[in-house]
């Protein structure tokens, strides 16, 4: 089995009453493509913010490659190699794509190699007519694009991704896809989802979360196909 | 600015003949007396310029490190009667002092409007603390304190390891002039270095900068002390060329006025707030010599006629305006105008 890179153990989140994330054990491999799927409300985000360091849990923890990191500041948990993309695009809209990539990779490289893997990336991206253009003036598709590649460029061991595919068309669905199954060759990938088109699409396993409890966890088709899944997910009609 | 690369040759080369060509005309037409003045209000506004413009910080309170600086120039001058070592105790001491504060607002993960209350009010106790302290026994070593009436008769800036050569008058402005010059190189180098380059990348996004990796606080707070020494340095520039420091130099005036020439030269540029500085405190200067109209009031309608007219300032309207001119009608001139868009360094 691979070396486990991401684990919690008990981590719960309560905002005053409410439990938003409830004694949640999950472990992830090295390499492994998982998504995390539920209803609104369901605690997905933030087991996502516990993890990322963006909140910290109530109680329980959080490892990665085995060190506790429950607590740390997201800097701290970034500069471990974990490349993170929250919900809303979060670039920085008055400088070039270069320029924003170009930053992410010189956190973990010298100038030099910062500034090939920075060319490398934007030929991957097939972004290289936008490299000099600002994130301000790019649509909404090229810049979840480019943030995608502001977490790849550092060449991270674990990527975790708040719906990456959120208000894209159907064209960038399929290049971000098959930019995720490229890094998913040398990283273990978290993608929390709502579009269950894509989450076939890059078949993964699927953890689904149900009133901030992990409900089940398992093969895409088979949570798909699952009775109680498709009561609290997907609505009895679905 | 226009085409040219910050921190090119060309940009450098730049720099180098306009502020040579500055310094041999303009003593032709404004006393050099005045000149010192304005060029160390250059560099304040410099300092501001930095750390508001290319880093989002938005201090209330620059004047705190400038009043700071002067102080301590004037301070150690008296203790030690030779210049060198005060002058670098004047970049040092504003430096450290803005360390401390700087981590104690970033790391305490204060937000832009807090972070301009505090310095504001580090501004108001230096003001009032300095002022009461008109007694005898507010000494540090030998020299007095004096509250309200200031510091005077200080030994002012002579050549390095000789106190009986004083430097002043027209040489004092070329030290003065040289010493902006390299304030603003090194400016220069700093926004094209990594360093810099993040710093940008922080004051666009600071969410995305810490997931990258970036300790945002510890990156701000360096910053927030290098305009602090900045400021620091044009303190003691000008506590020499008053020959006296008084509790008026942390006043709030002081502080404001950074502000509006930074706002008024522009933003995010590394010229507007040299240039803003120059021209408004020689407006200044101007009106002080006339009682027709309220100084205060034609240097208020100055600010509303920017903010309304030409809110990115000064420098980056004419940069747009060059661009326009000579590349046809600039595509992105409309984008150009409706974002603040800096002066970004390419790799």
């Amino acid at each position: 089995m691979a070396e486990i890179v991401l684990e919690t153990r008990g981590l719960t989140k309560r905002f005053g009453g409410v439990t938003a994330s409830d004694n949640v054990d999950f472990t992830l491999r090295a390499r492994e493509l998982r998504c995390l799927i539920g209803p609104n409300g369901a605690g997905k985000s933030t087991f996502f913010k516990c993890v990322t360091g963006l909140h910290t849990p109530t109680t329980g923890e959080v490892y990665m490659r085995g060190q506790d990191t429950t607590g740390w500041a997201p800097h701290q948990i970034a500069s471990l190699g974990v490349g993170i993309k929250t919900q809303v695009p979060s670039v920085m809209d008055a400088l070039s794509v270069q320029e924003n990539i170009w930053l992410a990779a010189r956190r973990f490289m010298p100038v030099a190699e910062a500034n090939r893997r920075t060319r490398d990336m934007i030929e991957r991206l097939r972004l290289g007519a936008l490299a000099r253009r600002d994130l301000g003036q790019l649509a909404h598709g090229e810049r979840q694009r480019v943030e995608l590649g502001m977490v790849a460029v550092a060449d991270p061991w674990l990527v975790l991704l708040d719906e990456p595919a959120a208000g894209m068309s159907a064209e960038d669905v399929e290049r971000m896809t098959e930019i995720l199954h490229e890094l998913n060759q040398t990283t273990a990938i978290v993608i929390v989802e709502h579009d269950m088109q894509f989450i076939r699409a890059i078949a993964s396993t699927v953890t689904v979360f149900h009133q901030g409890r992990v409900l089940m966890e398992d093969q895409v088709d088979k949570v798909m196909a699952d009775a109680t899944v498709r009561n609290v997910y997907l609505g009895k009609a679905a | 600015m226009g085409g040219v690369q910050m921190g090119s040759g060309r940009d450098i080369a730049a720099i180098l003949i306009v502020s040579a060509l500055l310094m041999l005309l303009a003593p032709l037409v404004i006393g050099t007396y005045t000149l010192t003045l304005l060029v160390i209000y250059g560099m304040l506004a410099l300092s501001l310029g930095l750390i508001w413009g290319f880093g989002g910080i938005l201090c209330f309170g620059q004047a705190a490190f400038f009043g700071l600086g002067a102080y301590t120039y004037a301070i150690a001058a008296i203790n030690i009667g030779e210049s060198t070592l005060p002058m670098i105790l004047a970049v040092l001491v504003p430096a450290g002092f803005a360390l401390l504060l700087g981590a104690m607002m970033f790391y305490g993960r204060l937000t832009d409007v807090y972070l301009g209350v505090i310095t504001l009010v580090v501004t108001l106790i230096l003001f009032r603390f300095i002022n009461s302290t008109a007694g005898p026994q507010y000494t540090i070593g030998t020299a007095r304190l004096g509250g309200y009436n200031g510091i005077p008769g200080f030994q002012t800036l002579n050549v390095p390891g000789d106190p009986d050569a004083y430097i002043w008058g027209d040489a004092y402005f070329y030290v003065c002039a040289v010493a902006l010059v390299l304030v603003a190189l090194l400016v220069t180098w700093l926004l094209r270095s990594s360093f810099g380059r993040i710093a940008l990348g922080i004051r666009e996004n600071e969410t995305r900068a810490s997931l990258m990796g970036y300790d945002v606080a510890a990156r701000k707070t360096v910053l927030f002390a290098i305009g602090a020494g900045i400021a620091g340095l044009a303190g003691a520039l000008f506590a020499n060329w008053a020959e006296i420091v008084t509790p008026a130099l942390f006043s709030l005036g002081q502080s404001a006025e950074i502000i509006i020439w930074c706002i008024v030269g522009g933003l995010g540029t590394r010229f507007g707030p040299v240039l803003g500085a120059a021209g408004l405190a020689y407006l200044k200067f101007l009106l002080g010599q006339q009682s027709v109209l309220d100084n205060t009031l034609i240097m208020g309608a100055v600010l509303v006629i920017f903010v309304l007219f030409l809110p990115r300032g000064l420098v980056p309207a004419i940069a747009a305006l060059w661009q326009r001119a000579t590349r046809g009608r600039g595509r992105r001139a409309a984008s150009l105008a409706r974002r603040r868009r800096a002066e970004v360094p390419y790799g």
